[in-house]
């Protein structure tokens, strides 16, 4: 599955797909493969003040639970909720899937972070 | 790599499954498949048609002698001398406090010739164990055969129709924990009606050299009914669900078959096996803790390790516990302290720093045949217990 150039990339496996000052933050296709089916996605309230690197929630498959880290500081504005019910679609378009959107306190967070071309070669 | 960690081993089937693409894990010392199409899709497939696994990592232990069955008898909790020749039980070796050195199958091949089928990990510490307890014991002798067999276990509702194209033993004919010898697509085989899923299935015993062709018939043969090739993680949901209990999670040797809720595999009138004074201590003067099923109720998945409470008392802690794909709840077992231990009890567990409330369920979770119209007609399968 390609990386979609216009994501940016962490190196916890994240991705963000920013818009002006909100983002759409989920996981990347290399990301679910390591995880396997994933059964539960546990996400912040809508409201909740996120730092950068910080963990926002987790995801489980039946095997493993792995926890979830902001790509970016600023403000939990939407949360997924239909992967509260189908947790499966995370495997399915796992790019597609976002789980939070975030405003953005500090839009310079976004320069740190990885580009297509670089997460593909750190996955390879 | 660790330095000096010994290479993992493979069983004869590796090549095959890394050929196929499967997810590899290791596990017990093993370089083993824990996928293939992912663990839903397999679990499912066991419950609703048929899977096939390769469990040649485990061990086998033979024992042969003019006294075997007396040799036998010393070593294994369950009682031997219920077993007829081609029936199989499970059973668990004890060390002299009661607790498990590990669980096993005894099969009886002649009345005084048993095969042991033992944990992987556990194979030199059982070989040791029991080699060192039945030393005084007349004409008997152990022997590690677990380099001469290949093991692959067809499992699901559909298996006996699939293993049925490739044998001449009458699989209908063959009872729950009774085996045959015969052959299978052409390799000579010993069919046991046993397995580690809560599914109606078998597993086959064959030498290691034709195992790939034994395994190759075998997908080839369930085509027709989409038999799909499983992995460890599958394994594991299945047991789970079937509540069967897995050595080094659910027992190992700080626990005893009362404290496991196994008092069935315990020959209380036997003369005397490795552990049966400890136990009979134990039954005097009663159990602390007991292994439960729970299921959680809140929005959680507990996992093994995590700590029950009640309030701020500490009640015990989680040794499996999974979200199951089939019943589709999280659901786990734990050792509980016996005042907590009834059916309905409610608790907290602690899951990575939050309480998710949970109840205690009986085991198993899943049993054959009780749920789903799609399954087919069949006798559900009766617990291993009920059959002695």
């Amino acid at each position: 599955m390609a990386y979609p150039a216009a994501f940016k990339y962490t190196k916890d496996h994240e991705w963000i797909d920013v818009h002006d000052d909100r983002a759409r933050v989920g996981i990347t296709d290399y990301a679910q493969k390591q995880l396997g089916d994933v059964v539960f996605v546990e996400l912040p309230a809508v409201g909740q003040t996120l730092r950068a690197g910080q963990s926002f929630g987790s995801i489980e498959s039946v095997k493993a639970v792995s926890e979830l880290f902001a790509p970016v500081s600023g403000e939990v504005i939407e949360v997924n909720e239909s992967l509260k019910a189908t947790p499966e679609a995370v495997n399915s378009d796992p790019h597609g899937q976002w789980m939070i959107v975030v405003r953005l306190s500090n839009p310079a967070d976004v320069q740190a972070l990885l580009d297509a071309d670089q997460y593909s070669s750190l996955v390879k | 790599m660790d330095q000096g960690a010994p290479p993992p081993k493979k069983t004869p089937l590796n090549a095959r499954h890394r050929a196929s693409g499967a997810r590899m894990v290791a596990f017990g010392g093993w370089d083993m498949p824990l996928e293939y199409s992912g663990i839903v899709a397999e679990h499912l497939a066991v419950r609703e048609r048929a899977g096939v696994f390769d469990v040649s990592h485990m061990g086998e232990i033979e024992i042969a002698g003019r006294d075997a069955l007396k040799a036998i008898q010393r070593i294994s909790s369950n009682d031997a001398a219920r077993l007829e020749v081609g029936q199989a039980q499970y059973s668990g070796l004890l060390t002299p406090a009661g607790t498990f050195v590990d669980d096993l199958l005894v099969y009886r091949f002649a009345p005084q010739h048993f095969l042991l089928v033992v944990n992987a990990s556990r194979i030199p510490v059982d070989y040791a164990h029991i080699a060192s307890q039945i030393a005084g014991i007349g004409d008997a002798v152990a022997v590690d055969v677990s380099s001469r067999y290949a093991l692959v276990a067809v499992q699901g509702p559909r298996s006996r129709d699939v293993l049925q194209t490739l044998t001449a033993v009458d699989l209908g004919a063959l009872k729950y924990y009774w085996f045959a010898h015969g052959e299978v697509a052409g390799v000579r085989a010993t069919i046991s009606r046993t397995g580690y899923t809560g599914e109606i299935g078998y597993e086959v015993f064959v030498p290691p050299q034709s195992a790939d062709r034994v395994w190759l018939a075998i997908l080839e043969a369930g085509r027709g009914v989409e038999l799909v090739p499983c992995g460890l993680g599958a394994r594991d949901t299945l047991r789970l669900e079937a509540a069967m209990r897995l050595y080094g999670n659910d027992i190992d040797d700080h626990v005893t078959p009362l404290e496991a809720d196994l008092e069935w595999i315990v020959g209380w009138e036997k003369d005397a096996f490795v552990g049966l004074d400890a136990l009979r201590r134990q039954r005097t003067a009663g159990i602390d803790r007991k292994l439960i099923g729970f299921e959680v109720l809140d929005r959680a998945i507990a996992r093994p390790g995590h700590q029950a409470y009640v309030g701020s008392n500490h009640v015990g802690t989680v040794t499996s516990g999974t979200q199951t794909p089939y019943l589709k709840k999280a659901i786990g077992m734990a050792y509980l302290r016996v005042e907590c231990a009834a059916e309905g009890f409610e608790f907290e567990i602690d899951v990575r720093g939050r309480r998710a409330r949970a109840i205690v369920v009986p085991l198993p979770f899943y049993r054959r045949g009780r749920r789903g119209q799609d399954l087919p007609a069949d006798r559900p399968e009766p617990h291993p217990k009920e059959l002695h």
